[in-house]
């Protein structure tokens, strides 16, 4: 094949890998069809791999092919060992392989253009500068979010004085460098100075959010991500790298836009408002003098109000995932739906660490997603539901949001559990939740909380309630 | 094409394939929220195209050696990232277990 050929033939596998990727993300548009997309994306990741090796400046493929292999192998086992309730944390991970090899991409054009004393034009010194500033940052951020999600680092917000105030610094440095490095691409100090300040901002952005606010910090890095692969297209002139950074850029921060309007709140103040750090209003401990004391009722009693009712919505959050207890779940289910019992599941767009995270772990439990709902198609139900049944999930069910004005959460869309006739709250302990504020649902007369694992409270209800009249 | 020319172009493809996104990405219920994150975490694995060259163009140890770590990064999203949303996704289903 000539020269213009081969290119010709690379350039059209790059066009059907990007139609691929779409047709893909069209396919996750409903759970029918959604398998099939990802194959189509994966057919268009194997043409746009086949399009790359024709590539004549691709002179040995020893190197690629220990890439290829070695990412494989540790992509494969990290694909089939990580249990579902470790997805948000699998995700964070990811994004940071992400970051670090656009990151490293962008280092190795800039440090191959200074070797041969080559300059590179504009587009391509703007662009790698981007690509390596959002690419260190994504790196350092996906692991500072993994920290969080993992528990090595502390989940509440790391807060210090001027941490904004810093950060803004930061940005300006960075954006000053980038103009630097655009300037006079052969000052390397500039260069070498914007890979370690994107590096420590990773740091500094993500480590003053809370743990209940990673949602959206985990959408914001794939934006990153997104965004540093778009650069490398525009550095390297490669279009499907454009796409494919765009529509993950895109789809990132629309996640991480739809995840802060659930909590009402502005993108910024996620980022910068150190959410859960000054939760000061309403009454600081529950059963303190200051307010009335929790309900608390044994498994005798939760089986009791179980038994008797007709409909029950269960309501999971991020205790579920915790106490892995989505298979107990549906265990209670089973046992309900035998005795005729409606049961459907009601899931928030911020249940959980991530976007969906409790549809998976459901999905996992085999619940069938048909008697999976959205917040807005069964807000209206609670009324004529008996039981609202609450496993491990706090602000979603807070009525402060509605009811008290001065709550850091007030004006966030919950759901009317307090209007269902009992509500039975699963907890792990009378702490506040993650974002640290008190939940005024605990205190309302028709609610009883049940402390312990949900796993084994759960497990206990299936065995009073299978016991011959345990109701 | 002059540099400004293939700014403009580049930057074409970009805002178009941002809005293709968008539009794409706000029909995704929120149940397959997170397959879609994992689905585009695969596909921003396309770094492995500029990964790749990296790696194999034999311009030097440094950018042959940072190449090759990034092929494997990028590798680990790609392969990671489908055959965890294809195991996310085989566990939807419609209706009660038969």
């Amino acid at each position: 094949m000539s020269a213009e050929t081969t290119s010709t033939l690379i350039q059209l596998l790059y066009l059907a890998a990007s139609v691929l990727f779409i047709l893909g993300l069209r396919g996750l548009g409903n759970a029918a069809t959604a398998r099939r997309g990802v194959q189509l994306a994966e057919v268009g990741m194997l043409l746009a791999v086949i399009g790359t090796l024709m590539r004549h400046e691709i002179i040995s493929y020893t190197w690629i092919i220990v890439g290829l292999v070695l990412g494989s192998l540790i992509g494969t086992v990290m694909a089939i060992s990580i249990p579902m309730t470790k997805m948000p944390e699998r995700i964070a991970l990811s994004h940071a392989f992400g970051g670090l090899a656009v990151a490293l991409v962008g280092i190795s054009e800039y440090w191959h253009h200074q070797h041969v004393g080559e300059a590179m034009n504009n587009l391509q010194i703007t662009a790698t500068g981007f690509e390596v500033l959002f690419g260190a940052v994504t790196f350092t951020g996906s692991l500072m979010a993994f920290g969080k999600l993992q528990g090595l680092l502390p989940g509440a917000p790391m807060t210090f004085p001027g941490q904004n105030a810093l950060n803004a610094l930061f940005v300006v440095a960075a954006l000053g460098l980038v103009g630097v490095v655009i300037a006079s691409q052969d000052t390397q100090l500039a260069f070498w100075g914007l890979c370690g300040l994107g590096l420590l901002m990773g740091v500094t952005l993500v480590l003053p959010i809370g743990g209940a606010d990673m949602p959206v910090v985990i959408c914001l890095l794939n934006s990153y991500a997104g965004l540093a692969a778009a650069a490398t297209g525009f550095a390297l002139k490669n279009n499907v790298l454009i796409i494919c950074g765009a529509l993950d850029g895109g789809s990132g921060f629309l996640l991480g836009m739809m995840m802060s309007k659930a909590m009402n709140r502005s993108f910024s103040n996620v980022l910068f408002g150190a959410f859960g750090k000054v939760a000061d209003s309403g009454p600081k401990k529950a059963g303190t003098a200051s307010g009335p004391a929790p309900n608390e009722g044994s498994i005798d009693d939760a089986v009791e109000i179980l038994g008797s009712a007709q409909k029950v919505i269960v309501i999971p959050g991020y205790g579920l995932a915790v106490s892995q207890a989505q298979h107990a779940v549906k265990d209670l289910a089973n046992v309900l739906q035998k005795k005729g019992v409606d049961v459907k599941y009601a899931i928030h767009p911020v249940a959980g660490r991530m976007p969906g995270h409790m549809n998976v772990l459901l999905a996992e439990a085999q619940v069938p997603y048909e008697q999976l709902f959205d917040l807005d198609q069964i807000n209206d139900e609670f009324a004529s539901t008996d039981v609202a049944l609450v496993v491990g999930a706090n602000d979603v069910v807070n009525t402060a949001a509605r009811e008290d004005p001065k709550s850091s959460i007030y004006g966030m869309p919950v759901f009317n559990v307090d209007q269902a006739k009992s509500c039975i709250v699963l907890k792990r302990s009378l702490n506040p939740g993650f974002a640290g504020i008190e939940n005024a649902l605990f205190v309302k007369p028709h609610t009883m909380l049940v402390l312990g694992d949900a796993k084994k409270t759960l497990l206990n209800f299936v065995q009073g309630l299978k016991e011959p009249g345990g109701h | 094409m002059s540099l400004i020319e293939v700014v403009i172009f580049s930057l074409y493809i970009f805002v178009l394939a941002a809005f293709v996104g968008y539009q794409l990405i706000t029909r995704v219920p929120n149940l397959l929220h997170t397959p879609l994150m994992a689905a585009t975490n695969a596909i921003s694995g396309i770094s492995l195209v500029g990964s790749m060259v990296a790696a194999g163009t034999e311009h030097g140890t440094v950018t042959t050696v940072l190449g090759t770590i990034a092929v494997t990064a990028a590798t680990i999203n790609v392969v990671g990232g489908f055959m965890i949303t294809d195991r996310m996704l085989k566990m939807f289903r419609k209706g009660p277990q038969k």
